[in-house]
């Protein structure tokens, strides 16, 4: 089954017919997903590289097409409202990859996500890929992943690539592969996913990518003690990063002493997870530890 | 985004925020203007500068040098001769920004290189009871502003936090009905507050609050707030910051920057879209995406180097960024070495070859510089940097990399060694 997509996805896109939605959608066909139906507020009618019904709303998507997950590429000011949009249309998840969006709007789209019960992956994030189902919401190149048994999750999006990239060469397949974002507020965090992949018939391990800011890894790490049956291993970016500066996430800074990559670093390993100190080791280590519990 | 205090003070104001009467001055004249307009008998001169710990921090040239490094550290207090000072007549009034005014005034939060003082705030005195502390702010585990208060005014709220937690008090907001009258009366009644003192509480947190929503803060901190002999709550000092992805629809505080705090290279590099955070090691590097640009600075310290900065080129850099971001990393005179890791999804590898060796064309190429393509077209961008015949070392992943553009610095810095030797 992997987590979050897969064969019977139905995806929509919102801002289909922008810069980036266009050229990411035409990827995401190019690698196999099932995209259904996209909306533009007045170019309803219109078809997608002549094939993909464009609507005026979600709902209307919905109806027509019985799309079930939505990726966003709707600039920054209106990203906010185009969420609540696919939310309010019944759509189970929604995945906005814009990158800019103010965090205050986040606080009451988050509320109505939440009463509503959809699941929300992002914003500021490279999307989700299911390699095995060719189901890819998102920005993330297709071809450097290849189906198999590990997860990965991860709050950036091109070290997400470094990590996938690793396991590939290793010929370690992915069951699913989630960006979470960079930004404060993200839909789907560390301990939501780490609970899909734990109840995942088609996940063996799990690599977690964590950065410097906020305690989403804290609040992994134990639930992994609590929980996790399957082997975790993670790396966090950012040793060096000053404290106080933002590292390019919105969600990247280390504040009061707080969220800083050492502290993320011990208490993932007293959680048991399996820490890599070197983003050039995760593919390996994750070899090893799989190899060391008879997994390969 | 940070503003100066008066900044804050008059954004604040506009919410009902109770606030002393003041002006900014750029000159000791100015002061002395702003004093006599102010009126009154005692008066606080106050440093506008970005970072904290003004009242702890010391003027270069007017104390001796340990003085000064005691400053950094976060020394004790020296009355008079803090960031911020007291004055009893106009005179004094000049007298201390003449002494404030264009000289470097080193904080625990400025470090020992310490900032320039370019504008200092005229503020009329107050009769003070009590001083209390209070700050919003998202809180990122429950996704709701978190109101703070404790009655440890004055005092950094990290220090009170990490000697007695207790002392802090937090009441989180409900997006949908906002910050109630309930929870700030509530905190009035848990600092202690009587009488008209708690509504005078609630009216300014409810305005702080205004005012964290209208202008998309990131933080709005009052510390210390102060109780009046009169019973009256007032922010005597007030921090705000923006969040910057939501500036584009608040001309007014965009208006506020204030350039000559930031660092000139950042600057620039925003201009082209860049993310750029400027570090204290030799080896510069660009990289795509702030995650890999986070790891590659660790990998570079792994291997025994130390990063020179933070270049995050983004998703949809073009050869011309490229080639900017190349010419502010070889600008910095600490830069010994550059590593360029690139993993092209969106971004495809050959482009980025195109970019980088333009730039060592025009900028001309006096380091080591290592490359590293992995992802879309990576194949095409090595074939690209290899028939160019510049001395530009390919490496075959980030570990490659690393390695070798720690071992070309160090053999560089040893060969000029011996030269000068």
């Amino acid at each position: 089954m992997a987590i979050l997509v897969h064969e019977h996805t139905r995806v929509l896109c919102q801002g289909i017919t922008g810069g980036a939605g266009s050229f990411h959608c035409r990827q995401m066909l190019e690698y196999g997903t099932r995209l259904v139906a996209g909306v533009t507020p007045g170019k309803g009618g219109q078809r997608f590289e002549g094939a993909v019904p464009i609507f005026d709303t979600v709902a209307q998507a919905v109806a027509e097409t019985g799309a079930n997950a939505s990726v966003i590429f709707v600039p920054p000011p209106f990203a906010a409202d185009a969420i609540c949009e696919a939310v309010d249309a019944g759509v189970e998840l929604v995945v906005p990859i814009t990158e800019g969006i103010p965090v205050n709007d986040m606080l009451a789209v988050w509320a109505m996500v939440r009463s509503r019960g959809a699941r929300m992956v992002g914003p500021n994030c490279p999307g989700v890929i299911t390699p095995g189902a060719r189901c890819k919401l998102g920005i993330m190149p297709g071809h450097i992943h290849r189906p198999g048994r590990i997860g990965v999750i991860s709050r950036s999006g091109t070290l997400t690539y470094e990590a996938v990239g690793q396991l590939t060469v290793l010929g370690l397949g992915q069951s699913t592969c989630v960006g979470l974002g960079g930004d404060p507020i993200v839909g789907t965090r560390f301990v939501d996913a780490l609970e899909l992949f734990e109840a995942d018939s088609e996940t063996d391990a799990v690599i977690m990518i964590g950065e410097i800011g906020g305690s989403a890894e804290e609040e992994a790490a134990a639930w992994i003690q609590a929980h996790m049956t399957k082997p975790v291993v993670a790396f966090i970016a950012g040793a060096t990063a000053p404290p106080g500066r933002r590292m390019g996430h919105a969600g990247a800074i280390i504040s009061g002493g707080k969220g800083t990559a050492e502290d993320k670093f011990l208490t993932l390993e007293a959680a048991g997870v399996h820490v890599v100190r070197s983003p050039a080791g995760m593919g390996h280590r994750m070899r090893e530890v799989l190899q060391a519990q008879g997994l390969l | 985004m940070k503003v100066h205090e008066f900044q804050a003070k008059q954004l604040l104001a506009q919410h009902g925020v109770t606030v002393l009467r003041g002006r900014a001055a750029a000159t000791p004249a100015e002061a002395i203007e702003a004093a006599r307009h102010i009126q009154g008998s005692l008066w606080v001169v106050k440093s506008q500068v970005h970072a904290g710990g003004r009242g702890k921090g010391r003027v270069v040239g007017e104390v001796p040098p340990d003085v000064i490094a005691q400053a950094a550290r976060g020394g004790e207090g020296l009355p008079g001769k803090g960031g911020v000072r007291i004055a009893r007549s106009t005179s004094e009034v000049g007298d201390h920004a003449k002494a404030l005014l264009n000289k470097t005034l080193v904080t625990r939060q400025t470090g020992p290189g310490g900032v320039t003082v370019k504008k200092v705030y005229v503020e009329e005195g107050c009769e003070i009871a009590r001083e209390l502390y209070v700050a919003m702010l998202l809180d990122r585990s429950r996704y709701q502003v978190v109101v703070m208060a404790s009655t440890e005014g004055g005092t950094e709220i990290e220090e009170v936090a990490a000697r007695t937690p207790e002392k802090i008090l937090k009441a989180w907001v409900d997006p949908v009905t906002g910050l109630g009258d309930w929870q700030a009366r509530e905190m009035a009644f848990r600092l202690g507050l009587v009488g008209k003192t708690v509504f005078s509480f609630v009216k300014l947190l409810k305005g702080l609050y205004a005012a964290y929503m209208a202008y998309d803060a990131s933080l709005v901190e009052v510390n210390p707030l102060v109780v009046t002999t009169a019973g009256e709550c007032v922010a005597l000092d007030a921090k705000m910051t923006f969040d910057d992805n939501a500036l584009f629809r608040h001309k007014e505080v965009s208006a506020l920057r204030d350039l000559s705090e930031e660092d000139a290279a950042e600057l620039e590099a925003s201009r082209w879209d860049l993310n750029y955070v400027k570090l204290d090691g030799t080896i510069g590097c660009m990289v795509n995406g702030a995650g890999l640009a986070m790891a590659t600075m660790d990998i570079i310290k792994l291997e025994g180097g130390e990063p020179a900065n933070f270049l995050d080129v983004g998703g949809g850099a073009t050869r011309e960024n490229v080639k900017a971001g190349f010419e502010i990393i070889t600008r910095d005179p600490n830069v010994r070495g550059i590593l360029v890791n690139i993993f092209g999804g969106i971004m495809k590898c050959d482009l980025i070859a195109e970019g980088v060796l333009a730039a060592v064309r025009d900028v001309g190429l006096t380091v080591p510089l290592v490359v590293r393509l992995e992802g879309t077209n990576a194949e095409r961008g090595r074939e690209l940097i290899q028939q160019s015949g510049l001395p530009v070392i390919t490496a075959s992943s980030m570990e490659d990399a690393a390695r070798k553009i720690v071992r070309e610095t160090t053999r560089v810095a040893a060969a000029a060694g011996t030269e000068r030797s």
